[in-house]
């Protein structure tokens, strides 16, 4: 539905976006994932048409709409810190795009009336904006992209200005929306949407398909356990929250080993375009670890020091230093809460599956 | 026993606080309500009312002041908003360069800018003598010599500043993506502007336009020398009626209505300034701020820029070079040199240079008079009390009455002065003190309590606490304060045009301007733009030092 074409673009000499091309299918909810500065927001503001590329083109259905101007293009956006129009109240906002569109007032008050019980605010039209929670007016936002049914709707961090536990809680509530929006539009398949966020958990939880970018560059496309199971970088591995990356030779063999800090380790999962000899990295889960007995001679067994503990509800995490010859390896790994630990400062034996480690590309 | 000496020392400070405080406010009765009350004194007379009242010759100049001043508010912002748009919005090399030029016309005296257009626009200025050497025309194409258009333009070319710095400032603080938002639900740029944007700034465009207004209402210089005979405000009229037709009964009538006119709209302003108080989605200005993109961006904001500087140097530059060019074209230093002679048939009594040097001294003794009201004033009103509420307006007061009234109230009360230059010092003080007291006052409050208490947790005394937080910090604001009330004093047209007799060995530099301007000859025209460009330059200066000495972004108007 929505086709970008190697799209470029620098502010004052600085590369921002290096030659982007990127499909997306009609109902299906994409998120562009990256740190700041990566990108994406320029990214998602050339789609939307308000910022220009210097080369590469907009597709839309087929059609090109490089250069159509952005009230033409029919699309709606969230912005971050949702933009909401002061001087009009909450009614006012959302029928705003239907006015746009010479809807009659009266059929544009009651598909706003609509869109506000989407989202939950039914009854809110009167209300001032500066008398609205964050929450709210982040749902307000949500409410007056939706009102005039767009092609393609925009999210840049739409939940990025609310605090922690709000946030959690909207990033359900969000994806239910979009995914029942595509009645209030006329889209039996539901709404497209393209949804900007540095937050791999908010990125997880809303989209179908995740882009993750770094420098104005593509790193990976895939969906959410895709990404999870096969991080096809270092960087997405890092940037995905994984912590236990070392650097690794590969030496072959049947099932394949790759040496480490640690000493070589067994594991299955390989890439099949590395050729043995190669230096790259092993990433460790952290959910990879068993106990051991300290006698424990086989393979992927690593002894260590227990150097810290912190509890983070249903899980722990152990922090374990592994000191092999001058350098010491520190792993971060995930036990049940059930389980009971040494006490921090005692050796402990650890045997790693093979399966919970992957070779990176 | 303690607390008997806390009281007894906060009395004390108080005590200390009132004689402080009597200084001013005996310097203001004496010098400004005193006046106004004789000006009150001398209207009430039947044959002013009469007269007023019968004469469709008033009712036409109140009708003109109102509707020239309306007009020059419109220009005003209609040259104003392009400009506005673009310090709101771009980021551009000689940014701040730009943004400081706009300011310079506001701080120019009018005599030099009703010189400077005179000196671009005349007959025979450069334009009209590239027109006519462009065309091969046999007689200057632009007759713009007492005309409204003159005027006008002098006007916009004066407050456009104000534009650029409340609408602009206020603009460059608008979340941008609220416009964005609007054109992504498919309103045009021009349905935005009018839907969004024109909403949002409305606050700041009322509060320039009404600035405006009031600037305008009472310009007197402009009118005076740029307009001729046949233009009259109400600013102006009054001038007349006492000098020329010495109608002081009148002149009064009109002083009364000027004032009225002058509070009533000087106090909506304030009650708008309170009221557009409410909050709006504001970010910190610098995150707006783009460098031009696209190639149409780029020539639309070279454009304008290339535009307004041209604006506003034209008239300065038109000047200087008028100054050094005699009539066929040859640089020339003779009008310089002339300045120190006396010559036969002179409008003035003393040699133009004597002005130079009177304007001088009236500036640095104004500067000390008015430094030291202001410090005295500004040192009591920054500590809260309940009178702080009705003083700090009352200080503002000399603000809203023109200088032309102030003169002309000066002039029917201490007639007695006049042949000392004192009463001239005394005008210029008293112009002078609300910029001094608007400059002091936002930074002493913006010192925080806590240093003073910490001060005094230490040890310090009172006066010592002064000494050693208030003082230094107000440095710097002081240095501002103290080049305020210079160029305000090197500037000063209308009070000191009723006080100077004609033939004074006491006049300014403005006066002295004014009257070369008002005599044929091309000497005579030399030695005014001569004149007019030494003030410009002390002007000019005295505003770069202001603009490198003041805290960034505290006392804008």
């Amino acid at each position: 539905m929505l086709d970008l074409n190697a799209i470029q673009k620098s502010f004052d000499d600085t590369a921002v976006l290096r030659s982007i091309s990127l499909s997306v299918a009609a109902g299906e909810i994409v998120a562009l994932l990256g740190p700041s500065g990566c990108g994406k927001t320029t990214l998602l503001r050339i789609i939307a048409g308000l910022e220009t590329a210097d080369s590469g083109e907009v597709l839309l259905d087929g059609e090109d709409v490089t250069a159509v101007p952005v009230h033409r293009r029919g699309f709606g956006m969230v912005f971050q810190d949702y933009a909401l129009f002061p001087h009009k109240n909450v009614g006012q906002n959302v029928v705003f795009g239907l006015r746009m569109q010479q809807w009659p007032p009266e059929k544009a008050n009651g598909r706003a009336a609509q869109a506000l019980e989407l989202v939950g605010l039914a009854g809110f039209a009167q209300r001032a904006i500066h008398e609205l929670s964050g929450g709210e007016q982040q749902r307000v936002a949500l409410a007056r992209a939706l009102a005039p049914a767009p092609r393609l709707l925009l999210l840049d961090e739409p939940l990025g200005a609310l605090d922690r536990a709000l946030r959690e809680r909207l990033m359900l509530d969000l994806r239910a929306i979009l995914k029942q929006a595509g009645g209030l539009v006329g889209r039996p398949e539901g709404i497209t949407a393209v949804y900007v966020t540095h937050d791999q958990a908010e990125a997880f939880a809303i989209a179908d398909r995740v882009v993750v970018m770094n420098a104005g560059r593509v790193e990976q496309v895939g969906r959410p356990t895709d990404l999870y199971a096969r991080p096809a970088s270092h960087f997405v591995a890092r940037f995905l929250g994984m912590e236990n990356i070392l650097p690794a030779e590969l030496l072959g063999g049947q099932p394949p080993r790759a040496q480490t800090p640690l000493g070589p380790l067994v594991f299955t999962d390989l890439p099949n375009s590395l050729p043995v000899g190669a230096a790259t990295n092993l990433l460790i889960r952290p959910e990879a670890a068993r106990f051991t007995t300290a006698d424990d001679t086989g393979e992927n067994v690593v002894h260590g020091r227990l150097a810290d503990v912190s509890f983070r509800g249903r899980y722990q995490i152990a922090t374990i230093v592994v000191t092999v010859g001058e350098t010491a390896v520190s792993l971060k790994l995930e036990f049940d809460t059930a389980e009971t630990l040494p006490d921090i400062g005692q050796p402990v034996s650890l045997r790693l599956n093979p399966q919970a480690m992957i070779l990176l590309p | 026993m303690w607390q008997n000496l806390l009281a007894n020392k906060r009395r004390g400070l108080r005590l200390l606080g009132v004689i402080v405080l009597l200084l001013p406010l005996l310097f203001l009765g004496l010098f400004f309500f005193y006046p106004l009350v004789n000006i009150f004194r001398l209207s009430i007379t039947a044959a002013a009312f009469n007269d007023l009242a019968q004469r469709p010759y008033f009712r036409s100049i109140l009708w003109f002041t109102f509707w020239q001043a309306g007009l020059s508010t419109l220009l005003t912002l209609l040259a104003g908003l392009p400009a506005a748009y673009l310090f709101a919005h771009y980021d551009f090399r000689g940014r701040s360069l730009l943004k400081a030029l706009t300011t310079i016309p506001f701080v120019m005296p009018t005599v030099v800018v009703a010189a400077a257009f005179r000196a671009l626009l005349g007959v025979n200025g450069p334009i009209n003598q590239a027109l006519v050497g462009l065309f091969d025309l046999s007689r200057a194409p632009l007759q713009l010599e007492q005309t409204l258009t003159m005027i006008l333009l002098a006007h916009v070319f004066y407050n456009v500043a104000v534009v650029v710095r409340l609408v602009g400032g206020f603009w460059a603080n608008l979340n941008p993506r609220v416009v964005e938002a609007a054109r992504v639900l498919g309103a045009s740029p021009w349905r935005a502007f009018r839907e969004i944007t024109l909403p949002l700034i409305r606050p700041s465009l009322v509060s320039a336009a009404l600035l405006i207004y009031l600037f305008t209402f009472t310009s007197f210089g402009v009118i005076l020398i740029l307009g001729g005979p046949q233009f009259s405000t109400l600013e102006t009229e009054i001038y007349r009626q006492y000098v020329t037709f010495l109608r002081p009964d009148i002149a009064a009538l009109l002083s009364l209505l000027q004032i009225m006119f002058t509070f009533a709209l000087m106090s909506v302003y304030a009650r708008w300034q309170q009221h557009t108080a409410v909050s709006l989605d504001f970010r910190p200005q610098q995150t707006n701020l783009r460098r031009p993109q696209t190639r149409l961006e780029k020539t639309a904001v070279a454009a304008l820029i290339a535009g307004l500087g041209l604006f506003l140097l034209s008239p300065l530059a038109a000047l200087v070079w008028r100054s050094l060019v005699d009539r066929d074209g040859q640089f020339t230093l003779a009008y310089y040199q002339a300045l120190p002679e006396l010559r036969r048939g002179s409008v003035i009594f003393v040699p133009p240079l004597t002005a130079v040097r009177n304007s001088i001294g009236y500036a640095l003794l104004t500067v000390l008079l008015a430094g030291l009201l202001g410090v005295l004033t500004t040192t009591v009103l920054v500590r809260p009390s309940r009178w702080r509420n009705w003083l700090d307006p009352l200080f503002m007061l000399p603000l809203g009455a023109s200088a032309v009234t102030l003169g002309f109230g000066y002039v029917v009360t201490f007639n007695w002065l006049r042949t000392s230059p004192l009463l001239v010092l005394i005008a210029h003080t008293l112009v002078a003190f609300p910029f001094v007291v608007r400059s002091l006052m936002p930074v002493l409050l913006g010192i925080k309590p806590s240093l003073r208490e910490a001060a005094a947790v230490l040890g310090a005394s009172p006066a010592r606490v002064w000494r050693e937080v208030d003082l230094p910090i107000m440095g710097r604001a002081l240095l501002v304060a103290a080049v305020f009330a210079f160029t305000v004093s090197m500037g000063e047209f209308g009070a000191t045009s009723f006080i100077v007799r004609p033939n004074s060995g006491y006049l300014t530099l403005p006066i002295a301007i004014q009257r070369y301007l008002g005599q044929p000859g091309a000497l005579n025209f030399g030695q005014a733009m001569a004149m007019s460009t030494i003030l410009m330059l002390v002007c000019a200066v005295g505003f770069v030092a202001i603009e490198r000495f003041r805290y960034a972004d505290v006392g804008e108007f």
